[in-house]
C-alpha cells in the first residue's frame, strides 16, 4: 500500500505545530498503525531527520499509552479497538490519514503526538479507590458478590485510562474516565462506605483539571476502546446529586 | 570470588519460616519510620504495591516509571490469572501442594524457603486484593470462580475475564494514588533510572533522565527498591511491552549486583505466529484457553488442507498423545518444545509453517458458543483483530514466543540483592520460579513481593544498620550524573547509519536462533562472537537524532539496547557453562531417551550468580549450592 500522511508536528509544549506531509510507501495491509508509523520513523531517521514521537507501550490494547485522532476519530475507524491494535487493513491503498495528538485543554501537547495526561491520575488521586490498607482484609469469600453485580463492576472496570473519551467529546468533558472508576467500584460492597464521598471528590476534582462538563452527546461511548457505556454516567451523575443532598464533604 | 553468597534462609520448618523469621527481623518504630527514604523503582504489581504499601506503613517513599501513569506498567498485560492455594474447590489444594507445584515446575531450581513462602502468601493476596474491590469472576451465588492453568491438577487460579494483570495492577495502582494524593509517594512519571549510587558498599540513590526535558537528576534515600520487571526484550521480539528494559537491573550489575540464572528464558507456547518483518511485538493468547482449546498438527508433514477438512484420524493431538494426564494443560516449557519439534518436522501449520492449532470446536459443540465467548471473548476478540480470523469458525494457529525471566538479579530471603540496602521484586529478581515458571504464579510473586515481603524485610535492613545522613549534594551523586551524561551524549554523537531498531533486531535473531527454545555448545558459541562483533559495530554505526534535551524516543531506545546487547552475552555465557538441560533451558547435549529435559543435579543443583568483573573481563561466577530436604528431587514428568 502506498499513502499520504498528514501528520501534526510540534517540538515542544510552549512552541506552535503543523501539519507536515509524509509519503508512506509499501506499507503492508497486515502491519499494525504503529508499525505502519515504525517504518516512518526509520526512514525519517536514515534520512538524517527527527522521527516523529508518540505514546505506545505494550500494543496489545491493555496499557493505554497509545492514542491518536486517525482522520479526526479517536483511535481511527474500528470500533472498541486501540489505536495499537488498528491494523493497515482497515485504510485502502492510496487514501491520505490524518494524524493529530488528542486536543483537550486539559491534556498539553509535550511533542508531535505526545500528551500529558497526568490529569486522569489526579482524577483518581481525588477518590478513585476503595482505602484498604495491605494487611487487614478478611477472607475473600465472607463477602458475597452477586455475579451480575461483579459483572457490570467488570464491565467499568475495563477502562484503559487512554483519554479517547476526552478526545473524542466536543467538550473534552472526562466524565466517560470518571464514571467507569465511579461505576466499578460503587457497584461492589466493598466500595460502598465510600461510594458518596468518591463521586463527589471526583467530579469536583475533574472540574479543577479543566475538563469540560458532559451534554451526553455521546461521542465517548463510541470512541471507548473498551466499549465502555455512557450508562455509567447515569451512576455517576446520580451519586453525585445524593452526595450533594446528603451534604457529603469531599 | 569475592561475593559472599548468604541466602539468609532463617531455620527451623519450611512452615515456620516465614514466621519466625517475621519475629526476629528488626522493627523501625513508627515515629522514625518518615524518617526514611524508600526509592521504589517501577510502578508494576511489585513495585506498585510495594510503593503504596511501605507508605502505608510510614515510609518516605519516592516512585519511578518510565510511562506517563504508574498505570501503565507491563504487569497490566498479563491475561489468564493468579494462582493462590485457597482450596476453595475442595479439590485437594493445599499450601504444601501449591509449593510443590511450583518447585516441581521450576525444575528444582529454586529455593525451597522462598517458594513455600510464596505459596503461603497467596492466600493473603486473593484477600487483600478482593479488599480493593478486584472484580475477580465469580459464580452465580456469589463465591469466588476458579479456572485451572498449566502444571497442575487442581483449579486454583482467580480471574477478572481476561484481564486479570490489569485488575490487580489498577487495584495497587488505585492505592498507590491515593498515597500519592495523601503525601506519602512522590510520583516521577516519565523518568528513567540510568544508574544506580553506591556509597561505602551501601546502595544510597539512583540518577534519572527525566525522559521530557532530558534533565539528568539524583535521589537519595535509605534504601533502594529495583522492581523493574524482565529482560524478555532482549530477544527483540517478544511478548513484553516495548518500553520493558534491562537498564535498571544492568547498571546495577555493573555496580556490583550480583546476575542470577541469566538464561533462564521463558518461551511461551501460546502467542500469535510472526506475520513479517516489520513486526514490532507478539501478542500472547492466554494460557487459560488451553483449558478448552485442544492443541494439534496434521500426522502428515506438509499437509495444507484448510484444518476444517482434515479428519479426525488425520490430527495429532501431540500434548494429549505425549502427556496424557496433563493433556493440553501440560507446562508452559514442555508444550512449547513439543511445538517446536512438530514443526521441525515439517508439519506446522500456517504460511510460515511456524505454528500449530489450538482448536475450540469440540469445547464449543460440548457448552456452546455463549459458554465460550463469556470465558474468552475479549481473547477471541484481540485474536480476530490481529489476524483477521474468526477463532470461532475455525481453529487459531499458535508458536511459542519469548514472554518472560526466570533470571534476574540474585537476592536473598529478604529480596536484598549482593549490595547492602538494594533490594530486588517481582520478575526483576530471580528468585521462586527455578528454571521455568507456571502460568499464573507472576502476578502471585509480584503481589506477594511488593505487598507482604518487602514492606517487611526493608524495616529489618535499615533497623540493623547505621546509615549516615547522605543527600543528593555527595560527590558520588556528580560522579555518577556525569557518566550518565556523557554515556547519553556518546549515542548522539555516533552519526552513523543504522537505527537503533535495525541493531535491537539483528540481535533478537541472534539470541532466538542460538539461545532460545534449545540451545547447544557450538551454537551459544557462535552466538557470543556474534554478539561481540554487533555490539562494536552499534558503537561505531548507530545513528540517532535529535537532542538530549528533549523528548527523544530513538535515545531513549538506544541506551536500552546497548545494555540488551551486553546482557545477551551474560545470557549465552551461562548458558554455555550450564551443560545441563532445566526447566525452560534446554541444552541439546543432555535429554532423556524421549527428548525431555535432563537436569544433572550432581553438577548443576546451584544458583549461577554472575559477578561483573570489570569492562573486557570474563564475568565471575558464584554458586548457591540447593538444598532440599522437604522434596525429593525427581525426573519432571507429566506423562
Amino acid at each position: 500500500m502506498n499513502l499520504t500522511l498528514h501528520v501534526w508536528r510540534q517540538a515542544g509544549p510552549e512552541l506552535s505545530g503543523k501539519m507536515v506531509v509524509y509519503k508512506a510507501n509499501d506499507i503492508s495491509p497486515d502491519m499494525s498503525f504503529l508499525e505502519m508509523l515504525d517504518v516512518v520513523n526509520e526512514r525519517l531517521t536514515d534520512n538524517g531527520e527527527v522521527p516523529i514521537a508518540f505514546d505506545h507501550d505494550c500494543r496489545e490494547g491493555i496499557c493505554g499509552m497509545c492514542g491518536l485522532m486517525i482522520n479526526g476519530v479517536a483511535h481511527g475507524p474500528m470500533n472498541g479497538t486501540a489505536t495499537c491494535q488498528l491494523h493497515m487493513r482497515s485504510f485502502k491503498d492510496g487514501d491520505t490519514i490524518y494524524i493529530e495528538p488528542w486536543r483537550a485543554r486539559a491534556f498539553p501537547v509535550i511533542k508531535d503526538l505526545t500528551v500529558d495526561r497526568s490529569a486522569l491520575d489526579r482524577i483518581i488521586q481525588a477518590g478513585g479507590f476503595i482505602s484498604a490498607p495491605t494487611g487487614g482484609a478478611q477472607d475473600a469469600n465472607a463477602i458475597l458478590v452477586p455475579k451480575e453485580s461483579v459483572d457490570n463492576a467488570m464491565d467499568a472496570a475495563a477502562c484503559i485510562g487512554c483519554g479517547a473519551c476526552v478526545a473524542a467529546c466536543p467538550n473534552a468533558s472526562a466524565s466517560l474516565f470518571t464514571a467507569a472508576k465511579v461505576s466499578h467500584l460503587g457497584l461492589l460492597p466493598q466500595g460502598q462506605p465510600e461510594r458518596y464521598r468518591r463521586a463527589l471528590a471526583m467530579v469536583e476534582q475533574m472540574d479543577l483539571e479543566k475538563f469540560g462538563s458532559c451534554t451526553l452527546h455521546g461521542e465517548c461511548q463510541e470512541a471507548c476502546p473498551k466499549e465502555i457505556s455512557i450508562d455509567t454516567i447515569t451512576r455517576m451523575n446520580h451519586d453525585y446529586i445524593r452526595a450533594r443532598l446528603i451534604g457529603t464533604r469531599p | 570470588m569475592s561475593i559472599q553468597l548468604d541466602s539468609r534462609i532463617p531455620s527451623g520448618p519450611l512452615a515456620q519460616k516465614w514466621d519466625r523469621h517475621r519475629f526476629e527481623m528488626k522493627l523501625v518504630n513508627p515515629a522514625n519510620k518518615r524518617k526514611n527514604t524508600i526509592i521504589v523503582v517501577g510502578s508494576g504489581l511489585a513495585g506498585g504495591a510495594a510503593a503504596a504499601t511501605m507508605s502505608e506503613l510510614g515510609y518516605n517513599v519516592k516512585c519511578f516509571c518510565f510511562q506517563d501513569s504508574p498505570r501503565r506498567a507491563h504487569s497490566i498485560a498479563a491475561q489468564g490469572g493468579i494462582n493462590a492455594a485457597k482450596n476453595y474447590q475442595n479439590d485437594g489444594d493445599s499450601v504444601y501442594r501449591l509449593f510443590y507445584d511450583t518447585i516441581k515446575g521450576g525444575d528444582f531450581r529454586s529455593r525451597e524457603a522462598n517458594v513455600y513462602r510464596l505459596a503461603e502468601l497467596s492466600v493473603n493476596i486473593i484477600d487483600q486484593c478482593v479488599a480493593q474491590g478486584v472484580p475477580f469472576a465469580r459464580e452465580y451465588g456469589g463465591l469466588l470462580a476458579n479456572r485451572s492453568f498449566g502444571g497442575a491438577q487442581v483449579s486454583r487460579t482467580f480471574y477478572a475475564r481476561g484481564q486479570t494483570g490489569q485488575q490487580l495492577l489498577l487495584g495497587a495502582y488505585q492505592a498507590l494514588e491515593r498515597q500519592i494524593a495523601r503525601g506519602g509517594v512522590k510520583m516521577f512519571p516519565r523518568t528513567e533510572m540510568l544508574d544506580l549510587v553506591v556509597i561505602d558498599g551501601k546502595a544510597r540513590g539512583i540518577v534519572t533522565r527525566n525522559l521530557v526535558t532530558g534533565a539528568v537528576e539524583s535521589h537519595a534515600g535509605e534504601a533502594v527498591v529495583l522492581a523493574t520487571g524482565g529482560y524478555g526484550n532482549v530477544f527483540y521480539l517478544s511478548t513484553n511491552a516495548q518500553g520493558s528494559n534491562a537498564t535498571a537491573i544492568w547498571r546495577a550489575y555493573k555496580r556490583g549486583a550480583a546476575f542470577a540464572n541469566p538464561c533462564f528464558t521463558q518461551i511461551h507456547p501460546t502467542c500469535i505466529p510472526v506475520s513479517g518483518e516489520y513486526q514490532s511485538k507478539l501478542t500472547l493468547m492466554s494460557e487459560s484457553l488451553r483449558n478448552d482449546g485442544r492443541v494439534w498438527v496434521p500426522k502428515k508433514a506438509g499437509d495444507k488442507r484448510d484444518p476444517r477438512q482434515i479428519p479426525e484420524n488425520e490430527r495429532d493431538y501431540f500434548l494429549e498423545r505425549k502427556y496424557p494426564s496433563f493433556g493440553n494443560l501440560a507446562p508452559r516449557d514442555i508444550a512449547s518444545r513439543a511445538a517446536k519439534e512438530v514443526c521441525d518436522e515439517g508439519r506446522g501449520v500456517g504460511e510460515t509453517g511456524l505454528g500449530v492449532y489450538l482448536d475450540f470446536a469440540d469445547a464449543i459443540k460440548r457448552l456452546g458458543r455463549d459458554a465460550i465467548k463469556e470465558r474468552y471473548g475479549n481473547l477471541f476478540e484481540m485474536y480476530e483483530r490481529i489476524t483477521n480470523e474468526n477463532p470461532y469458525e475455525a481453529p487459531m494457529r499458535i508458536y511459542p514466543a519469548v514472554h518472560y525471566t526466570m533470571g534476574g538479579l540474585w537476592v536473598d530471603y529478604n529480596l536484598m540483592s549482593t549490595i547492602d540496602g538494594l533490594h530486588v521484586t517481582g520478575e526483576a529478581n530471580f528468585s521462586d520460579h527455578g528454571a521455568n515458571r507456571l502460568g499464573a504464579s507472576a502476578l502471585m510473586q509480584g503481589l506477594a513481593d511488593g505487598y507482604f515481603i518487602i514492606p517487611n524485610t526493608i524495616g529489618d535492613y535499615l533497623g540493623s544498620h547505621k546509615l549516615q545522613k547522605v543527600d543528593a549534594s555527595h560527590d558520588a551523586f556528580r560522579s555518577v550524573e556525569n557518566e550518565v551524561s556523557e554515556r547519553t551524549k556518546r549515542f548522539l554523537s555516533i552519526r552513523g547509519t543504522r537505527t537503533v531498531a535495525s541493531f535491537h533486531r539483528e540481535l533478537g535473531k541472534i539470541m532466538w536462533d542460538y539461545c532460545g527454545m534449545t540451545r547447544n555448545e557450538a551454537g551459544l558459541k557462535l552466538a557470543l562472537e556474534k554478539i561481540s562483533a554487533l555490539r562494536t559495530a552499534f558503537w561505531h554505526g548507530l545513528n540517532v537524532t535529535g537532542s538530549d534535551v528533549e523528548l527523544n524516543q530513538a535515545l531513549e531506545k538506544a541506551g536500552r539496547v546497548a545494555d540488551f546487547l551486553e546482557l545477551g552475552e551474560l545470557m549465552c555465557i551461562d548458558a554455555l557453562h550450564r551443560s545441563e538441560s532445566c526447566g525452560g533451558h534446554f541444552r541439546e547435549e543432555s535429554q532423556t531417551a524421549d527428548g525431555e529435559a535432563l537436569r544433572d543435579d550432581e553438577n548443576f543443583a546451584y544458583v549461577a550468580a554472575w559477578e561483573f568483573a570489570g569492562e573486557g573481563h570474563s564475568p565471575t561466577l558464584n554458586k548457591e549450592p540447593l538444598a532440599f530436604e522437604n522434596v525429593k528431587l525427581t525426573q519432571r514428568s507429566y506423562e
